[in-house]
């Protein structure tokens, strides 16, 4: 317990100090946090449910163009900022510019909320590879419909309002979003740490093992199975917005619906972390981050085939990922033991 | 008084004539044994009467009540709760974990899904546990039991919930010779002390004559006959069924 404290401490200070120590790496740290975010949230329903769904970054889009929308549509008028040359014609005083972020931060959270509920509703008694095809039409489908609407850009796609003149420097900028990325990745982990710990992470965990026992026992599997997408959805919506602004330039399927990157990423840090598991996914996270980033630094022109064969290699080597490998070779470490004090008395006894 | 009343009840799947004209009463705190060829539809009957499917005709009271229409969850919340053939246990979960999530839950409202575990539940488990013999296992995943030691965590598993009749799905098959005593004195507690009342399929004759007071058996999903133990040991219609015509 006290080694948790030390331990949780210890990171909680390097995330707060990080972008002085490396101000070089601010944003890609920031970057590394949203990921965090990805693979944390992706892992509520592929890990402990069992539910593997690629359909997760539809949230990630809605939430980015919710905030951006929200946050333009609140003093301009939209059609006109995105047609093109509109973000020039029209500027965000800094209280408009913090007031609509704000704004448009918390509905990216509740909008995709609302979508995964209502969606949740109808797909979410599809079971297995049925449920993994379907969620994977809507993140395609998503991308395609959000490159027909005119108002938000359309397939050109739409910029966020700039950093408000006046108020600092793009360093600041930068740490700005920072700090945002850092304290959504910890309230994520602190909410789904405290989660897993109720009734909500004993009945996803009993899902994935088997739902029909579930219902047999009386358990109304469909409300949690919902709950716990409308979780991920919220959480996945609110970095969707942060995302996009941190980026500036929103476009429907290279980055808001970007199933063949982000969406398939979140997939394969949980999983290379081990998925199911609290920490897996934080620790996938940020080992693929890594690697991606040192890939694209040195291996320039064969990014994607190095990344590709770093896929294989997790796939192969670690299917079980990183915690589930240290808990087959230790699994007393995880309190997997026999009680032989028992045992013993029991012997004695007869 | 009769906890479970079968009435007149008919399933059909397509051409197959699972069950027909199935009529049973169960009486409250008895044992009664359902037995029957493989085949004869004592499965089919347990998922009609525990709401898996829908039946095509006919009527099924517990405890007063018409369950035939409603879905598992709520029939199981009722007090009425069924083990399966083939174990069904959650298996990345350790043994106390397993135990946890059978409690009955009080789900009220959405924020209950967030509700904390209370800790003396953990305290019932572990007796429930040290009653079927697992307790020094309690830390261990339920995937890594052995087949007769996960049948006995899905009996733990079933008394966590508190029911009020239990539908035990063959629970001795592939079990060891001496392992079987030790679930017959169990179950026989379990309706003894817990008055929990129990409708057990089993095809293993020394146990169902020595369990249950009263048998029905199913032969091509229809009644072929009913009562006692002895009545039925030397019933010529149901050695025939059994052991072939001569």
């Amino acid at each position: 317990m006290k080694k948790n404290i030390i331990l949780y401490s210890a990171l909680l200070v390097f995330g707060l100090v990080a972008p002085f120590l490396f101000p070089a790496f601010k944003l890609q740290i920031s970057f590394m946090w949203i990921l965090v975010i990805l693979a944390l949230t992706w892992d509520v329903q592929g890990g402990q449910m069992g539910y593997n769904s690629f359909g997760n970054i539809l949230f990630f889009g809605i939430g980015m163009y919710i905030c951006a929308g929200v946050q333009i549509g609140m003093f301009f008028p939209l059609a006109e900022w995105t047609s093109s040359g509109g973000e020039k014609t029209f500027i965000h005083t800094p209280p408009q510019y913090f007031q609509g972020f704000f704004i448009g931060l918390i509905l990216a959270g509740i909008v995709p909320a609302v979508v995964a509920a209502t969606i949740g509703y109808g797909i979410l008694g599809l079971r297995g590879h049925y449920f993994a095809i379907c969620t994977l039409g809507l993140g395609i489908a998503a991308g395609e419909i959000a490159g027909g609407i005119e108002l938000i850009g359309a397939g050109q796609g739409m910029t966020t309002p700039p950093w408000p003149k006046g108020i600092g420097d793009t360093e600041l900028r930068s740490e700005f979003f920072y700090y945002l990325c850092f304290v959504l990745m910890v309230a994520t982990f602190v909410f789904l740490r405290w989660a897993y710990q109720t009734r909500f992470g004993l009945v996803l965990n009993a899902i994935r093992d088997n739902e029909d026992k579930a219902e047999a026992m009386g358990i109304h599997t469909m409300r949690y199975k919902i709950i716990g997408w409308v979780v991920s959805a919220f959480f996945v919506g609110i970095a969707g917005g942060l995302m996009g602004n941190m980026v500036g330039y929103i476009e429907p399927t290279e980055i808001a619906f970007a199933g063949a990157t982000y969406g398939v990423f979140m997939v394969l840090m949980a999983i290379l972390g081990g998925k199911g598991t609290l920490w897996g996914p934080v620790i996938g996270a940020i080992i693929f981050h890594i690697f991606k980033e040192g890939f694209w630094i040195f291996f320039l022109g064969w990014q994607y085939v190095a990344l590709g064969a770093l896929i294989v290699i997790i796939v192969v080597f670690f299917p079980e990922g990183i915690m589930g490998w240290l808990r087959e070779k230790y699994p007393e470490k995880f309190g997997e033991i026999i009680d032989e004090a028992d045992r013993k008395a029991q012997v004695e006894l007869k | 008084m009769s906890i479970l009343e079968v009435n007149q009840v008919y399933k059909y799947f397509g051409g197959v004539k699972a069950n027909e004209d199935i009529s049973l009463t169960v009486e409250q705190g008895s044992i009664v044994g359902l037995i029957g060829p493989n085949g004869s539809g004592k499965t089919t009957l347990f998922n009609s009467i525990v709401g898996t499917h829908p039946i095509d005709k006919g009527s099924i009271k517990f405890d007063g009540r018409e369950v035939s229409e409603l879905p598992v969850p709520i029939v199981a919340k009722l007090g009425l709760l069924r083990t399966f053939q083939q174990t069904r246990i959650y298996g990345k979960l350790n043994c106390i974990e397993n135990m946890l999530i059978s409690n009955k839950s009080q789900e009220k409202g959405l924020l209950s899904v967030f509700s904390k575990i209370p800790p003396e539940l953990t305290d019932k488990a572990e007796t429930l546990l040290k009653f079927v013999g697992l307790y020094q296992k309690r830390k261990l995943r339920a995937g890594d039991l052995s087949f007769g030691q996960q049948k006995l965590l899905e009996l733990a598993m079933a008394l966590m919930n508190e029911p009020k009749m239990l539908l035990l799905d063959e629970p001795t098959a592939g079990i060891n010779p001496t392992l079987i005593n030790g679930i017959i004195d169990r179950l026989i507690k379990i309706n003894k002390e817990f008055g929990i009342t129990l409708l057990v399929i089993e095809h293993n004759m020394r146990v169902i004559m020595q369990l249950a007071q009263k048998i029905f058996c199913l032969a091509h999903g229809q009644m072929l006959a009913e009562g006692s133990p002895e009545q039925i040991k030397n019933d010529k219609r149901v050695i025939d069924a059994y052991l072939g015509a001569q």
